[in-house]
């Protein structure tokens, strides 16, 4: 006899998370634009506020619109639940903040989006959070730089912007024999092309901005939990298994095993720093995720054609995508990533600084700008812009040369966009001649 | 709450309060495979309402050391072994799923420690599916999903949470992860190998609540329905549209519904 069955993913991406309105029978996923909910008596606001029954308070803490997101990403990752914030920054910042105190410790890979860099080597530091930065590709390096006081292990599923993948079963197994919980940006890969706790993440955060939202029109960020870590067991999260006094002396995993970081990152991050998100930008990613499963096999056939168009340019000195035999970690993209290796990547184009400048000014279909996984594509100068920050040395580090231009591919005619490249490519080696 | 029972650790959620021997007690029982947390804003809402509560684990679950027990009776045994470890002399117990035949059983076994029960999920004879058992027998994936897609109504995963932001899935799935090996399938054989409802049934006189999820696929209303008629008397709350996992899916509809049962004739 047949088991009963999940719904697909695809079915999932319309309707999780959202109860068609009963008042009005709205279809779509109304906007909830209220700040506070008002409660039938004060036993019922007594009750909300003590986490006696379930509902809302206040939209700093919990939204009906931004609920829907939350759920729906939740279900398209496998996790037990979601907290939708003002973007993928504060994801990150929330779940560091829910995790550890001053004095603790994380271990990151080294190829990471400029501004998670920032806040880990630069900002978090200032507040007693180091962080120890180690080339993802050899995932022994994550072991070799724990310490007693490191709390979490952290890397994103595709580096940016060298595409390195990360080997989340192997780095999973390093944090967990230590004790500690594996975090990933799944920005790059969306639930659409991998599923990192399937692989044995603990946590994971999106951008939300990018392909979840996939249009360009709304910042966002979306942190989900698997609910598989067990807190009190690794014995090293006091936040977490010990009772709160700012929240009633609430033990969280007391209150919940697999609820316990969602509760405390939830009833204290939000409340406390208030990195919340808006209902409307809840609403408008929603409209992006409901057609994530189309999207994304789209954004794939379209890249697979712009990177062979590029690896057969004689503009081009590499391209730096996993499906390629040429990238170091072909082997495991194809395990981890079959049906893709995402829509962003970067190539090195021959000429150095000056042709790429040449070549990003050509370009009529691909924009010039500092984002990425919108339906429409995308080119930046990663030295010049996401990474300027960063030093030479930390750049090489990354992978970024002086001649390494990004690319976001969209959803256009994909004869479209090679024809674009090449015209750029041509004017940069018109500019070699002239040169 | 630690407790010590059988010389093991045995957990009870208590609301972090102090037991207070002059408040009235309930004792919530979790359903297979599950744990305190099942009851979790329940519990919670009768810790701050004058009640001592023990959201128990049961042995083998949550926070209770093993072995898990093997039928109906040594788990009612269990609870009350429990309830003397808490120094609780009477309490109102409240039984979802396996933990409704539990307190079932407990109530007929020891009227005397037992002011009232309220049964959620709950039908008799709890029969059990044989690929579902065979397949936790196994500890297989396919046990945790029937497990999971069986035991919430059709609607949940097309719907929302009434807890924001938590995907009920998801969250079933990660508390059937968390579990020793063989801890499902000994609760799931336990419950269908239970045969002594209606004789239990029959010899309560204390107030009997029965709370019906309507899209219950686990234990249908009809079973539960038929299983009424076994009792001298029971009130019987329909909760639309809940499936077995009522605490969740219906939480606040859940709550109202012991508040009125058990907020009238619990004495300490």
């Amino acid at each position: 006899m047949p088991g009963p069955k999940y719904p697909g993913f695809d079915t999932l991406a319309l309707h999780a998370g959202h109860t068609p309105d009963a008042t009005f029978g709205a279809r779509a996923v109304p906007i909830y634009a209220t700040t506070s909910y008002v409660f039938r008596d004060s036993e019922h606001a007594a009750s909300l506020f003590n986490m006696e029954r379930a509902g809302h308070v206040y939209s700093r803490i919990s939204n009906p619109t931004v609920a829907v997101l939350e759920e729906r990403v939740a279900a398209l990752e496998g996790g037990v639940g979601a907290i939708a914030t003002a973007s993928g920054q504060a994801a990150l910042h929330l779940a560091v903040a829910t995790l550890m105190d001053a004095g603790s410790h994380i271990v990151a890979s080294n190829s990471l989006y400029g501004g998670s860099h920032n806040l880990l080597g630069y900002t978090l530091r200032r507040f007693g959070i180091e962080t120890t930065f180690v080339d993802p590709r050899e995932p022994e390096n994550f072991r070799r730089a724990l310490r007693d006081n490191t709390r979490l292990v952290f890397g994103e599923t595709l580096g940016n912007p060298g595409l390195d993948v990360l080997d989340i079963p192997a780095v999973a197994a390093i944090a967990h024999n230590a004790g500690l919980p594996l975090l990933v940006d799944s920005t790059f890969t969306t639930p659409w092309l991998m599923k990192p706790f399937a692989h044995g993440a603990d946590l994971l955060y999106h951008s939300a901005t990018k392909f979840l939202g996939g249009h360009g029109v709304a910042i966002g960020g979306v942190l989900v939990d698997s609910g598989r870590f067990d807190w009190e067991t690794s014995g090293k999260f006091p936040q977490l298994t010990e009772p709160y006094a700012g929240f009633h002396g609430m033990d969280f995993e007391e209150e919940s095993g697999t609820r316990a970081f969602l509760l405390r990152a939830r009833r204290e991050g939000l409340r406390d720093f208030g990195a919340c998100m808006a209902p409307m930008t809840a609403f408008q990613i929603l409209q992006g995720i409901e057609t994530l499963h189309l999207r994304m096999p789209r954004h794939i056939e379209n890249t697979r054609k712009v990177v062979a168009f590029l690896a057969a340019h004689e503009m081009v000195d590499s391209v730096g995508y996993p499906e390629l035999p040429t990238h170091p970690d072909h082997a495991l993209a194809g395990r981890l990533l079959p049906r893709g290796a995402g829509a962003v990547f970067s190539f090195d184009m021959k000429g150095g600084r000056e042709a790429g400048r040449r070549f990003i000014e050509s370009l009529r279909v691909f924009s010039h700008l500092a984002n990425v996984g919108d339906a429409k594509s995308l080119v930046i100068h990663p030295a010049s812009t996401t990474h300027y920050r960063m030093s030479d040395a930390d750049l090489e580090k990354a992978g970024i040369g002086p001649g390494t231009v990004r690319l976001s591919v969209g959803l256009e005619d994909a004869d479209d966009l090679t024809e674009d490249l090449g015209r750029a490519l041509a004017a940069a080696k018109r500019g070699l001649k002239a040169g | 709450m630690d407790f010590a029972v059988d010389g093991r650790k045995a957990f009870a959620y208590t609301a972090a309060h102090a037991i207070d021997a002059a408040k009235p007690t309930i004792a919530f029982v979790h359903g297979a495979g599950l744990d305190h947390s099942w009851f979790g804003l329940q519990s919670r809402y009768f810790g701050y309402h004058g009640f001592n509560v023990l959201a128990v684990d049961l042995p083998g679950h949550g926070r209770s050391e093993g072995p898990p027990l093997e039928s109906v009776e040594a788990m009612a045994e269990w609870v009350v072994r429990l309830l003397d470890a808490a120094k609780i002399d009477r309490a109102a117990l409240v039984g979802h799923s396996m933990g409704a035949l539990t307190v079932l059983e407990c109530a007929a076994r020891h009227p005397g420690r037992v002011t009232r029960i309220a049964l959620l999920g709950m039908a008799y004879p709890m029969k059990v599916s044989e690929a579902f058992l065979e397949a936790a027998r196994r500890n297989e994936q396919a046990a945790y999903d029937m497990d999971t897609i069986w035991g919430h109504a059709p609607q949940v995963p097309l719907g929302a949470n009434p807890n924001p932001g938590m995907w009920m899935y998801g969250d079933n799935l990660a508390r059937l992860a968390r579990l020793a090996p063989n801890v499902l399938y000994t609760g799931l054989k336990a419950c269908n190998d239970y045969a002594g409802g209606e004789a239990s049934a029959a010899k309560l006189d204390c107030p009997v609540l029965f709370l019906v999820g309507s899209r219950d696929l686990m234990t249908p209303p009809r079973v539960a329905a038929a299983f009424v008629k076994a009792f001298k008397s029971a009130q019987t709350v329909l909760l639309p549209p809940s499936g077995h996992s009522l605490m969740a899916e219906a939480p606040d509809a859940t709550l109202d519904a012991l508040i009125d049962f058990l907020s009238t004739g619990t004495t300490p």
